[in-house]
């Protein structure tokens, strides 16, 4: 069995899944019951300042966006930070560190943006033992209107500014939380990484309206009729997420900074992809808000057994696939690749015939007896019939060799490979020397 | 002391009147919303779909199942009507296993196809309960004539009205609904099903049924020619093949008046009961004996059993509820309480008695060996049926005929439904200088 123990800024957990700032981690109840069941860290349930804590609405908080059999595929909330006082979540984290020592235990803290409010509440947190501290910089709703969390990670001046005084103020790693409601992940990285912090972890939810009830006309979740945009989170963020780790990880002015990876991760493969893709370790929430606590058992069996199977350690994995993503003009336009109908395991239901005559290539034949073939001079290889097919693997791509004629273009695939900056279409080409 | 399965010869109330209650329930449940929700979900919304295909009445059934999905089941029925107004029956009636579902990818991927009959069923009862959705088009003027209020003649009857004609529907019978109501098994359509579906048809106007008069008997032909611009026969097999066996009641029978018992708790039935035949019916009147009490009940098929006509289902229906099946036995005569069956063996000369016989006790034989036209009217026929081409023209001009009674299809409701709607249509055709 691989070992999954895990050191991300120096904090060390027994495994690299730790569960996200939100409800799972919201009081020592849930995180005790984390730990047991195998969570390797917390990331605290987000702080704000002592005094009257926030309030929640009254009504419903989440709403979401459903697959086939109901299965949750989004969830999207409107629940702002704790809302319970700040003395008893530290008393509370002071307990539990003190209990499972081996366990991270991570802060996440959302205070106004003055300098004073930071320095104010550092001590405090730092006086729990806890491991660290992540700059809730992300949240998209109900916070940012009052000048904080996203309206913070929107800016960035603002996170290197706060992240320089979080730095000053406490000896404890800062990570700083960022928000994908921007244009580009980049910036709001290299200010977390100008302002001196530790790392960044990404994504926190992203500014949706998850539905419109037809009958009262407010958006869901509804609350007495109206509805505010919520952050969404889930299986159906994860791409997103992926994207952005993987743009910070190969950002040159970036490239070294830890990340803890956030956004859909559900089972071990989520995990794994976050980290080849870069991260150090990953953070949970939605999952274990759909299928509780007990799911870390396949999160971690699933990685160990992966790893023992590549003969790799854990932090072989991370960063694995990061050389791997480039940019389009790299692309080699010499690999050559058709669809391959496996006649086996076809079950006849003709999707990938509509999509691709309907909306592709007409490049499927659909033929006497239901026997769908891929004619090879039309398809171009674009992969949604692999994508729109019932039965995995029914559908595969076959690349052609080099030497062998494409019956589309007819041209002769080459074994050196040619991407579109040395491209005769493109106006800009460098020619091949 | 009251009446057990062991009790001898013909007794009533074998059972309590609870048991058999609960032995004719609906068999299949309705779906609930969230059964019906999860079903949905499995349609693949295929392309061309094999199911349609394999359908009689060829229902859009992705589309319909997609209607479920998107929580508009009014729309799904409206979408099953418009292609089989005896779209709620056949969700009931229906051998699905060997028509849509058997189709279904799903069969073919995972041996469980999507539940298609069911989620028909789902969908035409949230309509049905609600007043009738098709509306009239302007009268035409024209008058038609249909012999038989069975699924053939209702939904000709139906399509006919639809589009502006005139119908009267003649029926031997003193209730409108043809096997659906003297035929179908009791547990397939449940709480007098048959009837209101008919009510419900009826909604669309223009169609007066009068019952209690047969053709042949109380009027001829050649009056219905004569008063009509055009007649449509879905008269069934009405007659019955005969055992030449003593004492053998017809099968058909015995099932009508099971259908129409006020209280089935008072019908007697045999302690062994002997089924002859390996149709539908025959599986239905065993299923249906043995649910009232009979301590064995026999089907005796003479052929092998992968030759009888009952599908796989319907064979391991009767299994599951308590009938022997015996296949390859042929009734050879009558023996003291009892019955004597010839064994038999397929050869290359076909089907040939072994010369072993067994004999069975039985206090009731019910045969179940095919129905017949009762009376050809002067049609040609071909196999025993009125002959019709595609669009269900007779040999006599301005007569046309759909059903059992009628060459093509396959002795089912779904098919009986299909031809009379297409007749219709080409009646339609007809009589509106289209054709
Ligand atoms: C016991 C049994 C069980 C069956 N179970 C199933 C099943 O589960 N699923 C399935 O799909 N199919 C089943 N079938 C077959 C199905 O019932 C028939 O295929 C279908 O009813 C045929 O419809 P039809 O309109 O042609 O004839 P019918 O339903 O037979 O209707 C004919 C009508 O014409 C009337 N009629 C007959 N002669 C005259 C006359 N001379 N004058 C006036 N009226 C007349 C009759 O009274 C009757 O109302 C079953 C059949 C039987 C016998
Ligand atoms: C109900 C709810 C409350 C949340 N509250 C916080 C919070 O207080 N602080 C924070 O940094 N992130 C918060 N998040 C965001 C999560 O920590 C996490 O970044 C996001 O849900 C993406 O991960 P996931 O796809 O695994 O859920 C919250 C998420 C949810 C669903
Ligand atoms: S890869 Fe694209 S073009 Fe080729 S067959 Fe599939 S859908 Fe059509
Ligand atoms: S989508 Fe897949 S299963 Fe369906 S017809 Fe095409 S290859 Fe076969
Ligand atoms: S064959 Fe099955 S999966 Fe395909 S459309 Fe029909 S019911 Fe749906």
């Amino acid at each position: 069995m691989a070992s999954l123990a895990s050191e991300f800024l120096g904090i060390k957990s027994p495994n690299p899944f730790w569960l996200a700032s939100a409800p799972p981690t919201d009081k020592e109840y849930n995180v005790v019951r984390a730990f047991k069941a195998g969570w390797g860290g917390v990331v605290w349930k987000t702080l704000g300042e002592a005094g009257p804590p926030v309030v929640n609405v009254n009504g419903p908080r989440y709403g979401a966006v459903w697959g086939a059999d109901r299965r949750l595929l989004g969830l999207n909330n409107i629940e702002l930070i704790t809302d319970r006082p700040l003395e008893v979540n530290l008393r509370e984290i002071k307990q539990v560190k003190r209990d499972w020592p081996n366990r991270a235990m991570i802060v996440s803290i959302m205070v106004p943006c003055e300098e004073q409010a930071w320095k104010a509440i550092l001590p405090l947190v730092e006086e729990t033992g806890a491991d660290g501290i992540e700059l809730n910089f992300g949240c998209p709703h109900g916070m940012s209107e009052r000048g904080m969390g996203s309206a913070v990670g929107q800016v960035p001046e603002y996170i290197e500014m706060v992240a320089r005084w979080c730095k000053q103020a406490t000896r404890m790693p800062v990570i700083v939380k960022l928000t994908p409601n921007i244009t580009d992940i980049r910036y709001p990285a290299r200010a977390a990484k100008k302002g001196g912090a530790d790392a960044v972890s990404l994504i926190n939810t992203v500014s949706s309206i998850t539905a419109v009830d037809l009958d009262s006309f407010s958006p869901e979740p509804s609350i007495d009729g109206k509805g505010s945009h919520g952050g969404y989170c889930g299986p159906a963020v994860k791409p997103i997420a992926l994207n952005m780790v993987a743009e910070i990880a190969r950002d040159p002015e970036t490239a070294g900074l830890p990340i803890s990876g956030i956004g859909g991760v559900t089972t071990w493969r989520d995990a794994a992809e976050f980290m080849a893709l870069g991260a150090g370790n990953v953070q949970v929430c939605t999952a274990a808000m759909t299928y509780g606590f007990a799911i870390v058992k396949e999160m971690k069996a699933g990685l160990s057994d992966y790893l023992d199977r590549k003969g790799m350690s854990l932090s072989d994995l991370i960063g694995r696939a990061t050389p791997n993503v480039t940019d389009w003009q790299y692309l080699n336009l010499e690999y050559v690749a058709k669809a391959r109908i496996d006649p086996d395991l076809c079950i006849k239901c003709g999707r990938c015939y509509a999509a691709c005559e309907d909306t592709s290539h007409q490049a499927i034949a659909m033929k006497p007896g239901r026997v769908f073939e891929v004619k090879d001079d039309e398809c171009v290889a674009c992969n949604l019939c692999v994508n729109v097919c019932p039965v995995e693997n029914c559908i595969t791509m076959e690349r052609l060799p080099a030497g062998a004629v494409d019956p589309r273009t007819g041209r002769v695939v080459q074994a050196e490979p040619a991407d579109w900056t040395t491209h005769p279409n493109n106006p800009g080409a460098v020619a091949a020397e | 002391m009251p009446n057990t399965p062991s009790t001898p010869g013909l007794a009533a109330g074998r059972l309590p009147a609870e048991a058999i209650a609960e032995n004719f329930a609906d068999l299949h449940p309705p779906l609930t919303p969230h059964e019906a929700a999860v079903a949905a979900d499995r349609c693949y919304f295929c392309h061309d779909a094999p199911c349609i295909a394999a359908c009689p009445t060829s229902i859009d059934i992705p589309l319909f199942i997609r209607q479920i999905a998107t929580g508009t089941p009014e729309a799904a029925a409206k979408t099953i009507f418009e292609q089989n107004i005896l779209g709620g029956m056949c969700a009931r009636v229906c051998p699905t296993e060997t028509l849509c579902e058997e189709a279904c990818v799903r069969e073919a991927a995972e041996g469980e196809p999507v539940q298609i009959g069911r989620l028909q069923r789902f969908a035409t009862d949230t309509m049905m309960a609600k007043p009738h959705p098709f509306a009239r088009a302007p009268e035409t003027g024209k008058r038609v004539a249909v012999v038989g209020a069975g699924p053939a003649g209702l939904a000709c009857a139906h399509r006919l009205a639809m589009k502006g004609h005139a119908v009267t529907i003649f029926d031997a019978k003193p209730k409108p609904g043809g096997l659906n109501e003297y035929g179908i098994a009791a547990y397939k359509t449940v709480g007098g099903f048959a009837q209101a579906e008919v009510e419900w048809l009826l909604g669309i106007g223009g169609i007066d049924i009068v019952n209690g008069k047969r053709l042949g008997a109380d009027f001829t032909l050649d009056a219905l020619k004569a008063d009509y611009d055009a007649v449509f026969l879905g008269i069934g097999l009405a007659g019955v093949n005969a055992l030449g066996i003593d004492g053998a009641e017809d099968a058909v029978a015995f099932i009508a008046a099971l259908r129409q018992a006020e209280d089935k708790a008072a019908l007697p039935v045999g302690r062994n009961v002997v089924v002859i035949g390996g149709g539908m019916t025959a599986v239905d009147a065993a299923v249906q004996a043995k649910k009232l009490g009979a301590e064995t009940v026999t089907l005796a098929y003479r052929r092998g059993r992968e030759k009888m006509n009952a599908s796989r289902w319907e064979q391991d229906l009767a299994a599951t509820s308590g009938v022997r099946i015996l296949a390859n036995t042929a009734p050879k005569g009558r023996a003291e309480g009892g019955i004597v069956l010839a064994m038999t063996a397929d050869g290359p000369e076909g089907l040939k008695e072994t010369g072993e016989t067994i004999t069975l006790e039985a206090d009731q034989i019910l045969a179940a060996i095919g129905q017949k036209l009762d009376a050809a009217f002067g049609f040609a026929t071909e196999g025993g049926k009125i002959k019709v081409d595609g669009a269900g023209r007779t040999s006599l001009p301005g007569i046309w005929a759909g059903g059992d009674c009628a060459t093509g299809g396959d002795d089912l409701t779904v098919t009986a439904v299909a031809e009379g709607r297409d007749a219709a249509e080409d009646i339609h055709a007809m009589l509106t200088g289209a054709a």
